[in-house]
């Protein structure tokens, strides 16, 4: 079981949090014209990289802000979490 | 029958409790202390079981986890359970043991014909002898291998015990109380650390209670009690024992397995069976040890034969011999301390060791004290078929590939040592990559992957010196970095004895015309010969060859076979072992309960039960739960003998024709404010929002990106930044966590904050047309008339002097209301209704009924909601905006979503007005056809009309706009059902919404 650090929370069992996808996912501008190809690609494309990734997760059981989690999809190392308002490099 | 192989003095057990059991229905007597495997052999009894695949007879071979053979069907504190390891189950007061994988019995097993056929049960026998016919698969060879497989029966019983998970953080997990666990956890204890230390065993000090040394002038043992009173007195310790660390997972997450209360023969109701202990440890010790690996030898499975240092534990803990005439098998110096413990209790040994004539302190000390060693020696084959009775034994050439002299000796028991395996398990859990030491022929943990470190022999040093040195060093070092603090330990003198090298030999040759089976794994009657054919036969990853072989797949996870497999594979590849590799380390390390695993979660605790305010007074008028999530739902009001379909029928007619009440508490509520709500509510819904007066609620739709419709409920504009929100009862969380998401991510600049409200309200719907008439009653001094309270209106009323709220709203499509006031009034609430609405004939409905209205009004829900419909699919596109940007407009374009041919919502009456149609059937042209039958679309919700008293279903129908008229059939292979039906429309009843309105 992960062990989650909530920006807000601190450390945390994975079972209190719930997975949400790729967090580099943009979502096109409401109201604003967009291609089919770049909105197919949004709904529908995703990396799935070996090693580091950048996802959210929902702190449900807590919290519930959605967070930002660098995570190693091989080894599940955790580099960074931060808020969704922040930068992961 | 009495102990004749029990010791008069020796052993840590209590020989003042004895302590009477079973064996194959047999009453013997053991002492307090005791294992299963102890007892019997203290009794003389050896043949406990027979093998998996040649049913060949077993007996024990080690004194704990290591334990491949003596696996028994134990029955105790009235449970039964299979394959209990006799080795580590503690004797208690009435336990019975039976033998297991044999029949008739274990003296006389039909099956052993196995062992006279195994020319025919070779490597890889399932893979080739079941394949054809296919057609006998199903019916004889499935059959046939179920049960010949698995060992012991599980009970179907329900298990009665009680079983509990407990979380627990720490600095520092030691896991093994051998010297190096024990130092390294005093040291770290001594730092101040919170530390963790458990143990498998019942007792405390692994080596330290077998092996001749000494500690500042203290005898193992007595060192070992003492650190351990000292570490029991220490607020910042915990000890335990009977507690098996068999998992390793990410994040330092590591999982106990206690046996809290087996031993016990009267425990108190509240103690729990087993516990399983999930632990975040900041820095883990794996002091888990080494496991002595055999030689392997003819009939090395033989009821006898024992591992030497298990012989030497069943003399030192358990005051047993494990015979009165035994040869020791050796290569190398630990198996002399074995023997000088049986020459020390008075039984003559004679030792066999491979290596050429030399000398070491041990050897000299066996020399010194008389004892007969053959040195070039070995045990070719043992003989004695439930027992052994002597061996073949030879002296080797000097290549050691054959002999120069062969002879027999009488004897009663075999121990064997081929050196020292270290318990890496843990380590290669935790995703350490092991590296081969050459030195002791064995796989140690390379570089740390997680905050692991190994000690001791579990790392490859087998001296008591290094092993408490490396302990304290890690115990200090580690918790330093934690605590902050160091405390000084002086590192103790030790007395030990030193041992010699050992010799690189793992297996003794066969001579010329002898082919006696030579077992590598006993718990799957692996030999030689298996991998040698699988070999032959192409098999070259090591992890191909365990699973053709079954090599160390069994319970015991090889921890005895392990090594000697692979050297095989390296001798025939003519590879190194490094080359060869190892076969990947699983969890559990040992095998553990189910109920443990399961914990608490069981019946009514398997999940929370949520239960609205006025569940008591549902139960009390014989309501029909019904689970709907984790909420318990009234899905009919019983009377009398009624049946569901009866009563249901009854409440939705009573609706139709007077007034009910049904309790809404469980829809999903979310309070939404800001002043952006109005925004908000409008990219969320696929339906304007702006315009939405202060005082109305609206019927709203929200999709996916992908176009697909989410949910669907009423919003109430009960301010002008304040809305309340409703979602359906399954899909409530998911609607919440859907706003979170794009409040905290898509559009931060939205000032709104939404929070789940459902809990908050209890809510009763009046529907049916005299619902006005009892709503004035229940406000007599409010205007409820149609043109003060129109459909989707709002008002803020007291009810019986209770804050309330009124929604004009439908589900049922009747004139129907929905109040909600706080959850501590619905009880409240609804006793006042169910008392005002007696003189309207009002009756309370449940989910059947208020099914039964929905499913006729053509009203969807989650079966049609069912994640795979677009709006226009469930006849809902008129709430779909051309005008604005909502989430998921972009895709109602796709292609798919738009062909002429597209599905959409029907009504369905099967042709003779009775057969009412399963849900889930799918309709078909012609019941006749050749399957697979094409699909035209499955039936989503079915319900008896009470309208027109006839069945009446929705379903999603390919191009069903173009359907209505035409006539089909519902099959149902599931029923064994083929209803011919006509396509109608999905409103079946009042469609043009006069009744809501009225």
């Amino acid at each position: 079981m992960l062990y989650i650090k909530c920006p807000y929370c601190g450390l945390r069992a994975q079972k209190e949090f719930s997975y949400g996808g790729d967090a580099t996912v943009k979502r096109p501008n409401i109201n604003e014209e967009v291609s089919s190809e770049d909105w197919d690609n949004f709904v529908y494309m995703r990396k799935s990289p070996r090693g580091k990734h950048t996802e959210l997760w929902q702190h449900i059981a807590g919290c519930r802000q959605w967070i930002k989690v660098q995570r190693d999809t091989a080894t599940h190392e955790i580099f960074q979490t931060a808020k969704v308002t922040e930068e992961i490099r | 029958m009495s102990q004749r192989f029990r010791l008069n003095k020796e052993g840590l057990i209590n020989r003042n409790k004895k302590i009477s059991f079973t064996f194959n229905g047999k009453k013997l007597f053991g002492y307090e202390g005791d294992t299963i495997a102890s007892a019997l052999i203290a009794n003389g009894i050896h043949l406990v079981g027979r093998s998996f695949k040649y049913h060949r007879p077993r007996g024990f071979f080690g004194a704990g986890v290591e334990e491949p053979n003596a696996k028994l069907q134990v029955e105790f504190n009235g449970h039964s359970e299979p394959n209990v390891n006799a080795t580590e189950m503690e004797l208690v007061e009435g336990l019975s043991a039976t033998s297991q994988n044999c029949w008739p019995s274990v003296n006389f097993d039909v099956g052993a014909i196995n062992n006279f056929l195994k020319m025919f049960f070779p490597a890889g026998f399932y893979y080739k002898t079941f394949m054809w016919p296919k057609s006998f698969w199903y019916k004889i060879y499935e059959p046939f291998i179920r049960k010949a497989a698995g060992l012991g029966v599980a009970s179907i019983e329900k298990d009665k015990e009680r079983y509990e998970h407990k979380f627990e953080y720490c600095d520092l997990l030691v896991t093994g109380s051998g010297p190096s666990g024990l130092a390294s956890a005093y040291a770290a204890a001594k730092n101040g650390a919170k530390v963790i230390l458990a143990e498998d065993k019942p007792r405390f000090g692994g080596t330290l209670l077998t092996d001749d040394v000494s500690i500042d002038n203290l005898s193992g043992k007595d060192w070992a009690e003492k650190i351990i009173s000292e570490l029991k007195s220490m607020p910042n310790v915990t000890v335990k024992n009977r507690s098996q660390v068999f998992g390793y997972y990410d994040h330092n997450m590591l999982v106990m397995f206690e046996r809290v209360s087996d031993h016990l023969e009267k425990k108190s109701k509240f103690i729990p069976r087993q516990r399983l202990w999930y632990i975040r440890a900041k820095e883990t010790i794996l002091s888990t040890g080494s496991i002595e690996r055999p030689i392997v030898f003819g009939n090395n499975d033989t009821p006898g034969i024992f591992l030497s240092a298990a012989a030497k534990e069943y003399m030192k803990v358990y005051g047993v011999l494990v015979g009165k005439k035994p040869l020791i098998f050796t290569n190398n110096d630990s198996a002399y301390e074995t023997a000088l413990e049986f020459k020390k209790n008075n039984v003559e040994p004679i030792i066999l060791d491979t290596r050429e004539e030399h000398s070491s302190e041990l050897i000299d000390e066996a020399k010194s004290k008389g004892i007969d060693i053959r040195f070039s020696h070995g045990v070719i084959v043992a003989n004695g078929y439930k027992k052994v009775k002597s061996a073949k034994i030879g002296k080797l050439n000097k290549d050691k590939n054959s002999f120069e002299k062969i002879e027999t000796v009488d004897c009663d028991c075999i121990c064997v040592s081929g050196f020292w395996t270290p318990s890496v398990h843990l380590a290669s859990q935790s995703g350490n990559k092991l590296k081969y030491e050459e030195k002791i022929d064995a796989f140690v943990p390379d570089k740390k992957k997680q905050h692991e470190t190994s000690v001791g022999a579990a790392n490859g040093s087998f001296t008591l010196e290094e092993s408490l040195k490396n302990g304290f060093e890690n115990g200090s070092n580690l918790s330093a970095k934690i605590t902050d603090t160091k405390t000084e330990i002086a590192i103790p003198n030790v007395n030990e004895k030193k041992y010699g090298a050992h010799d690189k030999f793992w297996c003794m040759p066969l001579p010329k015309n002898e082919n006696p089976k030579r077992f590598v794994d006993f718990q799957n009657d692996v030999s030689v010969s298996d991998i040698e054919i699988a070999l032959r036969e192409g098999y070259r990853s090591i992890e191909h060859v365990k699973r053709y072989t079954t090599l160390g797949m069994a319970t015991d996870q090889g921890r005895t076979s392990n090594l000697n497999g692979l050297q095989l594979v390296s001798n025939i590849e003519n590879k190194i072992v490094p080359e060869v590799g190892h076969t990947t380390f699983r969890p559990p390390f040992t095998p553990i309960t189910i109920g443990t695993i399961v914990g608490r979660e069981v019946g009514m605790e398997y999940m929370p039960t949520r239960k609205t305010p006025m569940h008591e007074w549902h139960e009390k008028n014989n309501a029909v739960f019904v689970d709907a999530g984790a909420w318990k739902r009234p899905r009919y009001y019983k009377q009398g003998n009624e049946t569901l379909f009866e009563a249901s029928k009854r409440e939705a007619k009573n609706v139709r024709e007077n007034v009910g009440i049904c309790d809404v508490t469980t829809l999903g509520k979310i309070d939404i404010k800001g002043p952006d709500a109005a925004e908000f509510l409008n990219r969320v819904y696929t339906n304007a929002w702006m315009k939405l007066p202060v005082g109305k609620a609206r019927y709203g739709l929200m999709l996916r990106e992908d176009g697909i419709v989410m949910d669907d409920g009423t919003t109430t504009r009960i301010s002008e930044n304040h809305y309340h929100m409703t979602t359906t009862t399954a899909q409530a969380a998911n609607v919440l966590s859907h706003l979170e998401y794009y409040l905290q991510i898509v559009w931060p600049e939205l000032n709104v904050n939404v929070v789940s409200t459902t809990e908050q309200w209890a809510g009763a719907a009046i529907a049916g047309p005299k619902s006005r008439d009892m709503l004035s009653k229940l406000y007599p001094d409010l205007d409820v008339s149609n043109d003060a309270l129109p459909f989707m209106g709002y008002k803020e009323a007291e009810f019986f002097g209770v804050p309330s709220r009124i929604f004009r709203i439908s589900f049922s499509g009747e004139l129907a209301y929905e109040i909600n006031v706080k959850s501590d009034h619905g009880m409240f609430m609804w006793e006042k209704m169910m008392e005002v609405g007696k003189e309207f004939g009002n009756q309370p409905y449940g989910t059947e009924a208020l099914s039964t209205l929905r499913i006729e009004m053509g009203h969807v829900a989650g079966p049609e909601l069912d994640g795979r419909t677009i709006p226009s699919d469930v006849s809902l596109n008129g709430l779909v905006s051309k005008k604005k940007d909502f989430i998921g407009k972009n895709s109602l374009g796709r292609e798919a979503f738009n062909v002429e041919s597209r599905q959409k919502i029907v009504g369905l009456i099967p042709i003779d007005r009775k057969s009412s149609i399963p849900e889930g059937s799918h309709i078909v042209q012609d019941q006749n056809a050749k399957l697979p039958n094409p699909k035209l679309g499955h039936v989503s919700s079915s319900c008896w009309s009470v309208e027109n008293n006839n069945p009446f279903s929705l379903a999603i129908m390919k191009d069903g706009k173009n359907m209505i008229g035409k006539k089909f059939f519902a099959v149902s292979p599931l029923k064994n059902k083929s209803i011919e039906v006509e396509v109608i429309s999905s409103h079946y009843v009042d469609p043009e919404g006069k009744r809501v309105r009225s």
